[in-house]
């Protein structure tokens, strides 16, 4: 679904945040990325969205340019580092956001997503009244509120606790078992992706480029228990010492 | 019930307290140098005055006010789209920015007799002279609650794409919301400070006249007293505009944003 082929980015003044990247994620597939701070991670995936372009090599969605599949299909969600809501709207409100830009209406399919995050009861709180792990939830609502196919995740646990995170990581699991969309999750946690993903790529520090690609195999549904089994703690380990290369 | 009493006598008490303890002073200033009353009236003289014209005060008072308040309501919607204008356009905003800043910068006495020369004298005058004081607070505030949105929104708006109208009015303009209140709470004082700066020029009719107009009247007559009995109601109708701007903003942000 998302192929990468010699991708690279040079900011203007000179600056490269990515090297030839490539990658290939099929769809339905979970991917996570995983890298240390600042080696463009984030960069790659807002070539993806779209919102930035690429200065070099290829990048195609469904083997479209990211800007002319997004237009077309308007099949992608992205989810922030931080919750990133409309301090002005209640939670019900922000989660309809997608839909209302596209000019929709589908009540159902709101209540519904705020029931998969656990929000059902918190629908006319303002995003203030909110814990940090709450907003992320309304974040995640959001996105899944348009029924993406592909889902983009920038770090989006990176701010909280950790028994929340693990909390959350647990939850959209359950949903990426329901739903099956393709998923690229950024995290610099390598417990996180390999508790997610089916394959965690490891990017090397700026000018980032892929240096391992490492399956996952775990089968689902996946559960807190797996976090303790040794082959988890091992290929986290592995993960990590791939990291430790990547970044030396 | 208590505890709500309680709070407000904690909110009025000291204010309350200083103005006595203000009133003291003078009173026991005047009273041991043996001021003139021409040059300085005490408290009871000033009362007196206050009583004996209460009614030619208060009409003056809403005369004032309502010259206030339309060059407030005034300036605010305009300066909203002078600022709709500035965050559609950079080119426009540079062009012209700088001149909204000599709204700000002229010093208002000195043109105030050109605007009423060419607006006219009377209510219109006085509005046009409170309009354009209380006018820069509102452009620059609301241009600034447009233009600062955190880039992450526009992101999303982009991700979802959204038009160019959907990020001007279901983004930007609520974003604005606390920014063009700061701009609306320092506007509401300037546009009474317009109001009696604009009566000193524009006067009114003979029997139809506003603070600024008396002020002018009683100090060329040197009724001292009078004078201060103006200068008060200046200050209260200052000090209630401003208040009553400030609670509708402090009801408006509470809906906008929740707890907080």
């Amino acid at each position: 679904m998302v192929t990468a082929r010699g991708v690279g980015k040079e900011f203007p003044g000179g600056i490269r945040a990515l090297d030839t990247v490539d990658l290939s994620v099929e769809r339905g597939q979970f991917v996570a990325i995983v890298g240390p701070s600042g080696c463009g991670k984030s960069t790659f995936l807002r070539l993806v969205a779209g919102l930035d372009s690429h200065t070099e090599g290829e990048l195609l969605i469904d083997g479209a340019t990211p800007s002319e599949a997004h237009r077309r299909r308007r099949d992608l969600a992205y989810v922030f580092q931080d919750a990133t809501l409309l301090p002005w709207r209640s939670v019900r409100n922000n989660v309809a956001l997608p839909l209302e830009l596209r000019q929709q209406t589908d009540e159902a399919r709101i209540d519904d997503v705020l029931e998969t995050v656990g929000l059902a009861d918190f629908a006319d709180a303002q995003p203030a009244q909110l814990s940090g792990g709450m907003r992320m939830r309304v974040s995640i609502a959001r996105a899944l509120a348009t029924n993406p196919g592909l889902l983009l995740l920038d770090e989006p646990f990176g701010a909280l606790d950790e028994i929340t995170r693990q909390h959350l990581n647990e939850e959209l699991l359950r949903l990426w078992e329901r739903d099956h969309w393709t998923g690229i999750f950024i995290t610099h946690n390598v417990y996180e992706a390999a508790f997610l993903a089916d394959r965690v790529l490891v990017m090397s520090a700026r000018p980032g480029r892929i240096v391992a690609d490492i399956p996952v195999p775990f089968a689902h549904p996946r559960d807190e228990g797996l976090r303790h089994q040794s082959a988890f703690v091992k290929l986290a380990r592995e993960i990590s010492q791939q990291l430790g290369q990547a970044h030396p | 019930m208590k505890a709500r009493l309680l709070h407000l006598l904690e909110q009025v008490g000291p204010p309350l307290f200083a103005f006595a303890l203000f009133g003291l002073s003078w009173h026991a200033l005047v009273e041991i140098f043996a001021i003139p009353p021409y040059l300085l009236p005490g408290p009871p003289r000033v009362a007196a005055a206050v009583s004996m014209h209460a009614t030619r005060l208060l009409d003056a008072t809403l005369l004032t006010a309502m010259g206030a308040l339309s060059g407030f309501v005034l300036s605010f919607a305009f300066g909203f789209c002078v600022a709709l204008l500035f965050s559609q356009s950079r080119m426009i905003e540079r062009g012209l920015y700088p001149y909204a800043i000599f709204l700000q910068t002229v010093p208002i006495v000195a043109i105030a007799p050109l605007i009423v020369l060419w607006i006219g004298y009377g209510l219109q005058g006085v509005v046009a002279v409170s309009f354009i004081i209380s006018l820069f607070p509102i452009i620059a505030n609301t241009t600034a609650g447009l233009t600062q949105v955190d880039p992450r929104l526009l992101d999303l708006f982009a991700l979802n794409n959204a038009s160019r109208w959907q990020v001007l009015f279901k983004l930007r303009v609520p974003n604005a919301v606390p920014h063009m209140l700061t701009g609306a709470r320092i506007s509401s004082g300037l546009s009474v400070i317009g109001a009696i700066v604009g009566e000193f020029f524009a006067g009114y009719g003979t029997d139809d006249f506003g603070l600024g107009y008396l002020i002018i009247q009683t100090s060329g007559q040197a009724k001292t007293d009078y004078l201060f009995a103006c200068i008060l109601f200046c200050t209260l109708l200052g000090l209630i505009i401003f208040s009553a701007v400030g609670l509708a903003s402090n009801l408006l942000l509470r809906r906008w944003g929740g707890a907080n």
